[in-house]
């Protein structure tokens, strides 16, 4: 690939994102490899040695916060027709009411998520201070001299802090990957503004 | 490594790179590969990270009939290689503390 095809295809990996971002990258690029070919390379080995392209696009699409390419994403192209605008103002109790909607599910999920994750913990918590009440049963027992039952209290106490610490392992696993799915959420509706659509 | 930790050091050499005389991208990768290799499209990022905080200004020049990008350190840029020494001799005291262990055992 020499440096037309690497910016060519650049651009069309990149479009939808902002004008600004896609020509400051693809600039940067440039520079690098005109460097390098200062430098005594080919220009093929000097864009090969860039990387794959992919990973080239995904880390500057990762660079730009999401709210960005929608707002690049839903501005039209050349100036609105008298009819578009008047279309979009009267349209607008029907359309602006149905992205609210969208947009109030989209939330509700994703705080309905982290509620499960919160509650796991609360769960965790109280077997904890559960634990720590019946550990003081123990003492308590004994005190009154009721061996029997502080016997009792200990097997309750021991039963309480395994599943403390098999809870605890549980739900931070389920934190992490929910946070994780997060992020690979966000990648995703990246991908869909950002795409081939120049072809 | 550590990502994040990485990441961190990365913007600190960065800024190393550039803070005797102003660079450009292919020679900041190229000053810095006999002490820490990074790609180009690990580069980029960073260099914007940085403008966008203020630690680097951005200009750019002519050179052999093309424009160039020369990336100049600001005062807080300075400050912030400065922080970072300062921050090296607490993980470099917890090291010493960590390796020290492992030497007893």
């Amino acid at each position: 690939m020499n440096k037309i095809d690497f910016i060519c295809e650049m651009n069309s990996r990149l479009h939808g994102l902002p004008e600004e971002d896609i020509n400051k990258s693809i600039d940067y690029y440039c520079e690098i490899i005109e460097d390098s070919v200062e430098d005594g390379k080919s220009e093929e080995e000097a864009v090969s040695s860039l990387g794959e392209i992919d990973e080239i696009v995904s880390q500057i699409m990762m660079d730009i916060p999401l709210s960005k390419i929608v707002k690049a994403k839903a501005k039209p192209n050349r100036a609105l027709r008298v009819w578009e605008i008047v279309l979009i103002a009267l349209g607008s109790p029907i359309w602006l009411s149905l992205l609210i909607a969208v947009f109030s599910v989209v939330l509700a999920v994703y705080i309905s998520i982290w509620a499960v994750v919160v509650s796991l913990y609360a769960v965790v918590l109280s077997v904890a201070v559960s634990t720590l009440v019946v550990a003081i049963g123990i003492f308590v027992s004994l005190f009154k001299g009721l061996f029997l039952n502080s016997l009792i209290f200990l097997s309750f106490a021991l039963v309480c802090a395994g599943l403390t610490i098999l809870l605890f392992i549980g739900t931070n696993y389920f934190a992490k990957g929910t946070f994780f799915l997060g992020k690979l959420c966000v990648k995703g509706l990246k991908r869909m503004f950002v795409g081939r659509t120049a072809k | 490594m550590d990502i994040q930790l990485k990441r961190g050091l990365l913007d600190v050499c960065v800024l190393k790179a550039i803070k005797n005389e102003d660079s450009y991208g292919y020679k900041i990768i190229k000053d810095m590969k006999p002490y820490v290799e990074i790609s180009e499209s690990t580069l980029y990022p960073i260099l914007r990270r940085l403008e966008s905080s203020n630690m680097l200004t951005v200009r750019s020049a002519e050179h052999n009939g093309r424009l160039r990008k020369y990336y100049h350190i600001t005062e807080l840029g300075l400050k912030r290689i400065e922080e970072f020494k300062k921050e090296w001799e607490e993980i470099l005291s917890i090291y010493k503390f960590i390796a020290k262990e492992d030497c007893n055992e």
